[in-house]
This record gives C-alpha cells, sequence and structure tokens, in this order.
C-alpha cells in the first residue's frame, strides 16, 4: 500500500456531472459497461450473438414480403430489396438507442442514487454498444450484397461519414431523451409515439425520388434529419445514380432544414443532458 | 378535486415542495482522522453523504477534499447480476476510480479477502447475500482511496462479518486514510471514531468527542419521541425524560485503570476491568444507585451490572457533593471492542440518568465465541481398551 505522507491539494467537489471525473475514467467505464450491456443481452439465449444479427433480417423477409410481393411495390426501383434492408438496418440503429436510452437513468437508479461517476456514461454507453450491433449487422449486410451480386464500388468506403453523423445524431438525441424522461414519463409514451411515425416518415419503405409522393409531402419528409443520411447511404452504397436530397428538394435552401433541425437536436441533446445531469439522483 | 381545481392543476399532481435539508453545516475533518455523522432518520445524514460522496449537488455553499474518495453508500450497488465476480470487480473497481488493468491485478488479492476463490466463475445473482456484502466490502479495502465514506456498512452482515469490518477500518486508519463513517450505532461511535458530527433537523447540533455525541443523540432522540404529536405522554416516559433533562447527578468522568492506576483502556484477555467514575450530586436526593453494561460493537449488551446504591443517607448524596466509583469486574470477553456505558439513578427501578461511555478494547488474536473462559486440555493414553479396526 502507498505510503499517504505526501501532501494532497484540497479541491472543491461540485457534485455530479455531466462530463466531469477524467477522460480515462470516463472511457474505461464507458467500454466497460458497454461491452457488458452487448454481451449480457445475448448471453442468456440460445442462438446467443447470432439474434443481433437474425433480427433485422427476419423483419426484412416479412416487410419485403408484405411490400413487394404482396403490394407489389419497389419493382421500379432499382435493387430495391438491397435499399430497404440497408435502411431497416440503420433505422434500428436509431429504434433501438433512442427507446433504449430513453429508460437507461431511470434503470440505473440504485448505481446513480449511490455512485458518483460522469452521468454521460449512462446514455453514450447505450449507443456504444447499439453501434456495436450495427457494425456487425452491416458486415452480414455487406456479405449479403456480395452474395447477391451487387458490385463492390470505391463509394462504399464512404458510407462511415454517414454511419458517423447518424450515430452523433442519434447519440444527442439519446442523451436529451434520457434526461427529459427523469422529469416527467410522459416522455416515453410519447417517443414511441413518434418512433411509429418516424418509421412512415423516413425514407425507409420508399426512396423519396419515386413519383407517387406529391411534393408537399416529399419536402416534409425531406426535412427529417434520417432523411437526408440514408439518401446518401442509398447513392453510396446502392444506386449512383439516384437524385442527392439537393436536387430531391429542389435548392440547398430545402436540404439546410434537416442539418438545421439535427444541429438545434445535437445542441439541445448536450445543453439538456449538462444542465440535468447533476440533479438526476435527486429527481429520480 | 373542484373544477377550478382541476383547471389549475390538470394533471393532478401535488406540486413540488421545497425541502431544506441541510442548512448552515461547516466542518473539517482532519486527514487521516475517523469522524463520524450520527444523527436520527430524516435528520439529514445520507444527504450530506451523497454530497460529500458527489451523488448530490448542493444548492450553496462549498465543499473542498484533499485526495481521491471512494464512496461506500450501499456494499456492492454497482454489481450487475449476471455478471461474474471479475467483470464486477472490475467495474465496481473503475467506478471508484482505480484504472482497468489495476482492477484486473488487484481481482485475485480482493477475491482472496472476500474468501470467495471457488466462486469467481459463478454469476453473482448466484451469491447469497452473504457472499455479495463479503464482495463488496473486498473492493471498497481495495480502491487505494484517501477518504473513504462509509454508510451504515456494519449494520448488514453477521457478528464475525462485522468484526472483520472493525479491523479493515482499524487497519485503514492506521494507514492514514481519511475514514467517515455514518452510523446509528453509537457503539460504533465510540469504538472506532475520533470525532463525531450529530446532526438535527439538517444543522450541526454537537461536534466533538464521541463519547459527548453519543450522550446528545440519545437525549434527543429522546426528545424526540416524547415531542411526537399525539403521542401521549406515558408516566414512565415523562420520567425517562425528566431523568435525562434533569438529573439527581451527572457522572463527569469515567474512565478504566491498570493495575499501576494509570488511565488504560486496552486491556490483555482476562485482566480485570476497573472501572472509575466520577460523580457530582445535583440534587439532594434519598439514595442514589450506579450502574453500567457493557455492550460489544454489534449493539449487543454483554454484561449489565448490579444497580449499586452510593448512599442511603441525605447527606450522602447531597447537592453539590463529588462522588467517586469504583468497580472491579472479572474480565471473560473474547478480544476485541466494547463500550461500557455508566449511569446514574434515583433509584434501582427509576430511569437512568445522562450515560456516560467509556471504551474498552480487549487485546489478542481473534476469539471463537461469546466468552473467553481460562481452560486447559490434557491427553492420557488409555491402553485397557485399544482401539481396533474394523
Amino acid at each position: 500500500m502507498s505510503s499517504r505522507s505526501e501532501t494532497l491539494e484540497l479541491r472543491p467537489i461540485r457534485g455530479p456531472s455531466a462530463f466531469g471525473g477524467g477522460l480515462r475514467r470516463t472511457w474505461d467505464l464507458l467500454w466497460l459497461t458497454s461491452v457488458t450491456d452487448f454481451r449480457l443481452r445475448y448471453t442468456n439465449t440460445l442462438l446467443g450473438y447470432s439474434w443481433s444479427v437474425l433480427k433485422p433480417f427476419l423483419f426484412f423477409g416479412i416487410i419485403y414480403l408484405v411490400i413487394n410481393q404482396v403490394l407489389r411495390f419497389g419493382g421500379e426501383v432499382k435493387d430495391y430489396p438491397m435499399l430497404l434492408i440497408l435502411n431497416l438496418v440503420i433505422f434500428q440503429y436509431f429504434q433501438e438507442t433512442t427507446s433504449t436510452a430513453l429508460r437507461s437513468i431511470s434503470s440505473k437508479e440504485p448505481m446513480v442514487r449511490k455512485m458518483q461517476f460522469p452521468r454521460i456514461v449512462i446514455p453514450l454507453s447505450v449507443s456504444l454498444s447499439a453501434a456495436i450491433s450495427l457494425l456487425s449487422n452491416l458486415i452480414g449486410v455487406f456479405l449479403l450484397f456480395l452474395v447477391v451480386g451487387l458490385d463492390p464500388r470505391a463509394s462504399w468506403l464512404l458510407l462511415p461519414v454517414v454511419l458517423l453523423a447518424l450515430i452523433v445524431l442519434t447519440t444527442a438525441l439519446s442523451m436529451f431523451l434520457s434526461v427529459a424522461y427523469v422529469r416527467s414519463e410522459d416522455v416515453g409514451q410519447a417517443w414511441t409515439l413518434l418512433l411509429r411515425v418516424l418509421f412512415y416518415a423516413t425514407p425507409i419503405l420508399y426512396p423519396l425520388d419515386i413519383d407517387a409522393i406529391p411534393d408537399s409531402i416529399r419536402s416534409v419528409i425531406a426535412a427529417n434529419p434520417l432523411s437526408p443520411l440514408l439518401e446518401q447511404a442509398r447513392i453510396w452504397v446502392i444506386d449512383a445514380g439516384a437524385p442527392s436530397t439537393v436536387e430531391l428538394v429542389g435548392g440547398v435552401m430545402g436540404a439546410a432544414v434537416p442539418l438545421l433541425i439535427s444541429v438545434v437536436v445535437c445542441v439541445a441533446g448536450f445543453w439538456l443532458f449538462n444542465r440535468e445531469a447533476p440533479r438526476v439522483a435527486e429527481a429520480l | 378535486m373542484t373544477l377550478r381545481g382541476r383547471l389549475r392543476n390538470p394533471t393532478g399532481r401535488t406540486p413540488p415542495r421545497r425541502l431544506d435539508v441541510l442548512q448552515g453545516l461547516s466542518f473539517d475533518v482532519a486527514r487521516g482522522e475517523f469522524f463520524g455523522i450520527v444523527g436520527k432518520n430524516g435528520s439529514g445524514k445520507s444527504t450530506l453523504l451523497k454530497l460529500l460522496a458527489s451523488v448530490y449537488r448542493a444548492d450553496a455553499g462549498s465543499i473542498r477534499i484533499a485526495g481521491r474518495l471512494a464512496p461506500f453508500l450501499e456494499l456492492g450497488v454497482g454489481f450487475n447480476p449476471e455478471l461474474t465476480a471479475l467483470d464486477n470487480v472490475v467495474l465496481n473497481g473503475v467506478m471508484m476510480g482505480l484504472s482497468q488493468g489495476e482492477a484486473r491485478r488487484r481481482f485475485g488479492e480482493i477475491i482472496e479477502f472476500a474468501g470467495l476463490g471457488e466462486y469467481t466463475d459463478l454469476q453473482v445473482k448466484n451469491y447469497s447475500s452473504g457472499m455479495k456484502v463479503r464482495l463488496g466490502f473486498a473492493v471498497m479495502t481495495h480502491v487505494d482511496a484517501d477518504v473513504l465514506l462509509i454508510d451504515e456498512v456494519l449494520a448488514v452482515g453477521d457478528a464475525e462479518f462485522q468484526e472483520k469490518c472493525g479491523e479493515v477500518f482499524e487497519r485503514m486508519h492506521r494507514e492514514g486514510r481519511t475514514m467517515i463513517l455514518v452510523t446509528h450505532s453509537m457503539q460504533t461511535v465510540i469504538a472506532y471514531c475520533e470525532r463525531a458530527l450529530l446532526l438535527e433537523d439538517g444543522r450541526i447540533d454537537t461536534i466533538g468527542g464521541p463519547d459527548r455525541v453519543a450522550e446528545r443523540y440519545y437525549a434527543v432522540n429522546l426528545k424526540a419521541a416524547m415531542d411526537r404529536p399525539g403521542a401521549a405522554l406515558p408516566d414512565i416516559a415523562a420520567r425517562i425524560v425528566s431523568a435525562i433533562a434533569d438529573p439527581a447527578a451527572r457522572i463527569t468522568d469515567a474512565w478504566l485503570v491498570d493495575s499501576e492506576g494509570e488511565r488504560q483502556h486496552v486491556l490483555e484477555r482476562g485482566q480485570r476491568i476497573e472501572l472509575r467514575a466520577q460523580i457530582r450530586v445535583e440534587q439532594g436526593f434519598e439514595g442514589l444507585y450506579f450502574h453500567f453494561q457493557i455492550s460489544s460493537t454489534d449493539g449487543r449488551t454483554v454484561f449489565a451490572s448490579d444497580r449499586a446504591a452510593l448512599g442511603e443517607d441525605r447527606f450522602a448524596t447531597a447537592a453539590g457533593r463529588g462522588l467517586e466509583v469504583a468497580a472491579s469486574v472479572e474480565n471473560l470477553l473474547p478480544p476485541g471492542r466494547y463500550t461500557i456505558a455508566c449511569d446514574v439513578s434515583r433509584g434501582p427501578e427509576d430511569p437512568a440518568g445522562p450515560r456516560k461511555i467509556v471504551r474498552l478494547e480487549v487485546a489478542g488474536e481473534p476469539w471463537q465465541g461469546t466468552i473467553s473462559l481460562e481452560h486447559e486440555i490434557s491427553v492420557t493414553e488409555n491402553s485397557a481398551e485399544p482401539v481396533v479396526g474394523r
């Protein structure tokens, strides 16, 4: 045991905070909780980790059956099944992260009320372990692309740009939701509803350029911050000839709307989390 | 709820009420000190501890600390039941400020200290509650903090575990760590703490020596029980209160002496306990009775003396007189820590006045059992009945 003769300096205790507590420790905690969360999710299941990959594919199977085989939609869209599964995997990350993060602080109540650690670790670890799932799912998706004969293109390597933007946006939103839920449980109900709306108001089942969409609705959907991400992923991964967001909404001004919303979401997420983090232990 | 009220407050929730839990608190704890925080439920102890532990943020004022602090508001609180001991120890260690590598390196030591060497692969949900507590405690003792905040840890676990806790606290204290202990047990405060703080309604009631704080604690608690609105004041309760608030006599000092008559609170095993008490008579009364009892740190009364008359006539107990009591007790106590509470009452059946508490430590190797008796075991060979293998 080290000797305690060295002089120690008095420093103020400011109470819990979103970020304080040392970068190294924050990272260690973040990594440990994310990895254990990810591991725990599948430890007690027979198929284990394969559920993580299986889930979006099964979901894809059902949706594809209904949309393509029953409703006969997607024929005119290039590589529609490929686009559908890519979109589903990406949206699943968004949905899982935000809905898990929403209850993350309250589900860790005993820890929050009894231990001192940077509060940011909680929503971040949710986001990180979901990001691990996302990456592993994407590996599965790309393997599938190669098997069905989609030609690999150099622009596939640009996908991480979209993923990074997606992760930042999702994480900021998760931070917002996690502390908002502590203040009011209504947020939980509202978010479940909003997620359902977002599923249809995001170009997941359909691309934005199909003629069936009236212009007025298209501009609303295009304002959704997730839309340009999915549209860009489509251009880089599935169909180089697909129209860009700027073309879709007819101008840079229109494309700036989802960007602006994203920035607002990010700022609001950080701001609210930073403001509320010191008090969450009392509010729980 | 009226329509008007419904309109004003559509959700029907009671509006939050502001509650100032702590007010005007100011105190210092010296480096390496063993400091106790006591108070009844709702006095603000836990809030104070949570402020020190950076779980809550103070609305006003400042708290400063030197070195690293490890809070133990509940043993094993961060444990994930689905994980094994190793994963939990690493996670908990990092929470308490160790690096990941350091936490892994100390795992062997920790698991050995907890005595759980055979169960490392078991998920913690399959541990008994005692095993969980042991693991939590083991982590706590190995995180190398400068300041330890401990909340009621001693209240859990069996007598053997409490004994071990006591030894560990002592060792950490000797290593120069600052210990801050929140407890309900006055025995614990007196046995371990060098100073203590009594919180009452979010303010400092008393701060100082543990015996003084313990006396105040008993007085405050009793008064609170009596002041409770609606409680009919039974005669006996009123007499208990008045015995403390307006005592017939006060014990001004109490101590133990060794064979040379020097003050000494550490005794060898088997060494007779020689108790001395200084009494000042406050009110002349027909008879005063002295009594003491020995308790172990877990709060059990190990021994209670008779009530001994201190003089039958009015003269012997005239107001203002000083008396010195000497008591001598056979010592069958196993090594460990004890407290001796002395008090004076007006009659053999009357409630006691304010207590004076003396600490006692019996030195020696840890002992199994409740009393330590002199004994001998001898062996002789019995050749009349040889043992035959069957």
